[in-house]
């Protein structure tokens, strides 16, 4: 029995024409799945590093006090005083609850700010902290 | 007077616009840097005046100072940021039940107390992983989760801030 080619005289191709929308899609949908909150740091810091460091898992739970070598405090985007922190805090967990407070201290700084830091932190009832440190190796 | 040639449509090649997207997309990839978030993560104590004071036996609680030169004091006697892991880690050993107690003083640099918690942590993680290692035969990070939330819950992390003397 003898098998005749009906087709495939010409090559076939898969048209490629609509490959780079595809990946434009896959970009699009990258840029729009990522969300990037940048926030503007006014105070000049260095982090402390540490061996037995965890990662915050969930970072929209996370907000940010930063401490610079000045001793300036910064949350959000403000310079604050210190006693304004039992009021922002205070209703940042109004918000949200589970609020992680991460602190970011200059490691030159003294423990003195850090305490007072904690004790508003007590009054606001913002008890889950994180002392953000980079990875000693 | 003007010839009229016969022309074959003209066409872009479009077979190589995907590995120009690609590209591009491998460049925003490798651009792109997430900065994570890492640290030593702790519960305060709830503020002092809302909250019955707790009677805990003085037994079960080590305490840990942490002077203005950097010197720490475990219980008393002078240690070194060192040794802390292991002291630690036979304390809890010898009572499950202990709570760690960091103190500071107002001079203390930053940078040694998270030294010092670090340390803690270490010691902790050291305990964990034994115990994990014990009832389950594997290394904690391999664990799922389930059994890792059980043996946080059987090795807690008992540290707690002292009140500081004086509040500014």
């Amino acid at each position: 029995m003898k098998f005749q080619k009906k087709f495939g005289q010409t090559k076939p191709t898969i048209p490629t024409a609509s490959l780079p929308d595809v990946i434009f899609q896959l970009i699009l949908f990258f840029m729009v799945t990522t969300t990037i909150k940048v926030y503007d740091v006014k105070v000049r810091y260095i982090l402390p590093e540490a061996a037995a460091i965890e990662k915050i898992e969930n970072k929209r739970l996370v907000s940010y006090i930063w401490v610079g070598r000045d001793g300036r405090i910064q949350i959000d985007d403000n310079i604050v005083q210190l006693d304004d922190i039992i009021d922002i805090m205070y209703r940042k967990r109004q918000e949200n609850p589970n609020v992680i407070v991460s602190l970011r201290i200059d490691r030159d700084s003294k423990m003195g700010i850090v305490i007072d830091i904690q004790q508003r932190l007590r009054k606001a009832d913002a008890l889950r902290i994180n002392y953000s440190a980079l990875q000693k190796l | 007077m003007f010839r009229r040639r016969k022309r074959a449509e003209a066409e872009i090649p479009s077979a190589s616009m995907a590995d120009i997207a690609f590209e591009l997309m491998i460049f925003f990839l490798v651009a792109t840097t997430f900065d994570v978030d890492t640290g030593i993560g702790l519960v305060l104590p709830p503020a002092a005046e809302t909250t019955e004071q707790v009677k805990v036996k003085q037994s079960d609680i080590a305490k840990l100072l942490v002077n203005a030169a950097g010197e720490v004091l475990l219980d008393g006697e002078l240690i070194t940021v060192p040794q802390i892991r292991e002291t630690i880690k036979n304390k809890i050993k010898a009572n499950p039940k202990l709570i760690i107690s960091i103190k500071t003083d107002r001079e203390t640099s930053y940078s040694r107390y998270i030294e010092v918690l670090d340390e803690l942590k270490l010691a902790y993680n050291d305990l964990r992983e034994e115990y994990s290692l014990k009832t389950f035969g594997k290394s904690y990070k391999d664990l799922t989760k389930d059994q890792q939330e059980e043996v946080k819950k059987e090795i807690p992390i008992r540290i707690s801030i002292a009140e500081p003397e004086e509040v500014k």
